[in-house]
């Protein structure tokens, strides 16, 4: 639990020190509308990296969220360019969120093939049923409360998404940090086979939390949408690669059983930072990925660096 | 007679590809030409040779992601040094693009190998980080083709030997003779049996004294290699090269290897199954184009859902043998 606790620690010190270079650096970084900025331009990454907490302690992966977005956000844009009254296509694409999460669920629980193929499989096909909906054009035209939604302020300055997103991060944290439910996810991610002895309901907890994944995709694409005012068919693509980042980051093991909601919401605040700050140096977006995957790289060794320092300190000793 | 379960697939996969073939021939007038094979054949050239890269990775639980950018890398560095260096002698060139991709693969290799990091995550990351690398060094400027030398471009479009209508490439002929190397080393040599032995069993291989941690990163160095092979085609064929280049191929090279029949879990597979995967693979991506009922943009849901329905078949089939032979080993 020290050894945890330590590395939110260490998180938190990070956080910091990206704080102040970044203030360093530009004197707009720590203004209230680049602060918000930060936050708009990738809250619906973040919202998604809450519910891929749940998704890798319980020591499963879900390839597919970015696929679910951009099919829920295209859905929505082509239900309203054919007419359809903008709240019904919400609700529509949120339940086509729904199915997408039950689909892999479907071949992950009741056919017992790993979920890394099976969303590596449907992130291409979700992905495929979007460009089937938009081929190569853009829908912009939504209606204006819709737009309004994600780039009006809802209280103050501050827009839906992150109202949604404080909600969602204080519920995630009660769910998986104090609930039976949040015990389970844990306890089914560190060993399957025990949990399943225990006459754990494995199945079901891995079914709920894979559709929850579809669901908060879902959610997550239309506030895009909403953010932009346009779809297009790669909207959203290669999302995975920055929510994943920032699980693991935040100190989840790839392997399941260990991690913090705390942990990932620190890890989130260093993501959005560390890109922010690139993107006021006028770093290009390719490079701020590469820059994301060699933190991913970092993160996964985590648990290596550790035990490399632990063992080192040991040897001074 | 019982027919091995690796035959009876690989004929179950031609008689899928040949259906497929006939499907579209009843849909599409003027379909079933010389002109159908000459166009699928060079772009398969370029799919089976990652897919067989893929494949070895596979082989060994293990998965490639980083693939498209490899190939985008190679094909744009490559590109690039022959722009400085026009009067590199040819026969060199699909050396030095192998080489520059085998660097890229090692790279994985090393990370997945050295750290037992899962590939899934590291592939994901370097997908990333050499696609940035790309972007970096090449300011945001594309190679052309009135930039390099001629034979390059010309290469792609060289046959080797016509049959009647029929032209084989060059790359066609280098392609083939890449799949029959690797399914010779894979089933006739020691060195070769050992990417299914750490895939089917990793604590027997170990056991037997095998050294998994080498096996691995030489079954990324050898899909880096490919991709860098492929990537040298792809850069031929196409001669403008930008940094989007070779974007999404890691997706029709799993879906290649696992349509061809490479158990994804690792230790069984075979890569002619893999050729004829990939050709699968583009004969209904260039037959949808074509398809006047179904608009092209079903490629990519089409592609997902038939690595979802292989990936399923496989596992299902595999349950049904186990289950009638309680000694077999681990799926």
């Amino acid at each position: 639990m020290t050894a945890l606790r330590s590395w939110e620690g260490l998180l938190f010190a990070v956080l910091i020190l990206i704080y102040a270079v970044n203030a360093w650096n530009s004197p707009v970084f720590l203004t209230v509308g680049n602060q918000i900025n930060m936050f708009q331009l990738s809250v619906e990454k973040i919202i998604v990296a809450l519910v891929m907490t749940f998704v890798i302690i319980n020591g499963e992966i879900d390839l597919s969220i970015a696929s679910v977005m951009g099919l829920a956000a295209c859905a929505f844009g082509w239900m309203v360019q054919q007419g359809a009254p903008a709240g019904g296509a919400v609700a529509i694409a949120l339940a086509i969120g729904f199915l997408c999460g039950a689909f892999n669920a479907l071949f992950i629980v009741g056919f017992g093939i790993p979920s890394l193929v099976v969303t590596l499989a449907t992130m291409i096909a979700f992905r495929g049923f979007a460009r089937v909906l938009v081929e190569d054009r853009g829908i912009s035209d939504f209606p204006d409360w819709f737009d309004a939604l994600g780039q009006k302020g809802l209280i103050g300055p501050v827009p839906l998404a992150m109202v949604l997103f404080a909600v969602f991060a204080v519920l995630a944290y009660l769910i998986l940090q104090r609930t039976a439910f949040g015990r389970k996810v844990y306890f089914i991610g560190a060993n399957r086979a025990v949990a399943e002895f225990s006459g754990l309901e494995v199945r079901a907890v891995k079914a709920r939390i894979f559709i929850a994944s579809g669901v908060i995709s879902a959610l997550a694409g239309l506030l895009f949408a909403a953010r932009v005012g346009a779809v297009r068919g790669d909207i959203a693509n290669g999302f995975e690669l920055d929510v994943i980042t920032m699980v693991l980051l935040g100190g989840v093991s790839i392997f399941g059983g260990t991690g913090t909601m705390s942990g990932t919401i620190l890890a989130i605040l260093i993501v959005l930072a560390l890109r922010n700050g690139m993107a006021l140096e006028n770093i290009t977006g390719h490079i701020q990925t590469g820059v994301l995957g060699i933190l991913l790289i970092l993160s996964v060794m985590v648990p290596i660096i550790r035990e490399t320092g632990t063992r080192l300190i040991a040897r001074v000793r | 007679m019982r027919v091995p379960l690796g035959t009876l697939r690989i004929l179950v996969l031609l008689a899928v590809f040949v259906a497929t073939g006939l499907f579209f021939a009843s849909q599409i007038d003027g379909y079933l030409n010389a002109r159908l094979f000459n166009r699928i054949s060079g772009s398969v050239a370029v799919i089976a040779l990652i897919a067989v890269g893929q494949a070895f990775v596979v082989l060994t639980r293990n998965i490639d992601l980083s693939i498209g950018s490899v190939v985008g890398g190679t094909a744009y560095f490559t590109g690039g040094i022959l722009i400085a260096y026009p009067g590199l002698p040819p026969m060199l060139v699909p050396f030095l693009a192998m080489a520059i991709g085998a660097v890229f693969g090692a790279a994985n290799g090393f990370l997945v190998a050295r750290f037992r990091l899962p590939s899934i995550i590291v592939t994901l990351a370097t997908l990333a980080i050499f696609r940035s690398i790309l972007v970096q060094s090449s300011d945001g400027s594309s190679i052309t083709t009135d930039r390099l030398p001629p034979w390059l471009t010309e290469f792609a479009t060289m046959n080797a030997f016509t049959v009647g209508d029929l032209q084989i490439r060059w790359i066609v002929v280098i392609s083939v003779l890449v799949v029959l190397t690797a399914h010779i080393f894979l089933t006739r040599f020691r060195a070769g049996r050992t990417f299914f032995a750490i895939g089917s069993n990793p604590d027997a291989a170990a056991f037997a004294g095998i050294d998994a941690g080498r096996t691995i990163f030489l079954a990324f160095v050898i899909s880096g290699a490919l991709a860098g092979l492929a990537g040298f085609m792809f850069l031929s064929r196409f001669g403008n090269i930008t940094v989007v280049a070779g974007l999404g191929l890691e997706l029709k090279s799993v879906g290649a290897v696992v349509v061809g029949g490479v158990n994804i879990f690792g230790g069984s597979g075979n890569v002619l199954g893999v050729l004829i995967g990939a050709a699968l693979i583009d004969l209904i991506d260039t037959s949808l184009v074509r398809w006047a009922l179904v608009s092209a943009f079903w490629r990519e849901a089409v592609l997902g859902l038939l690595i979802l329905l292989a990936v399923a078949a496989d596992t299902v089939l595999m349950r049904r043998l186990l289950r009638r032979k309680p000694t077999g080993g681990a799926p």
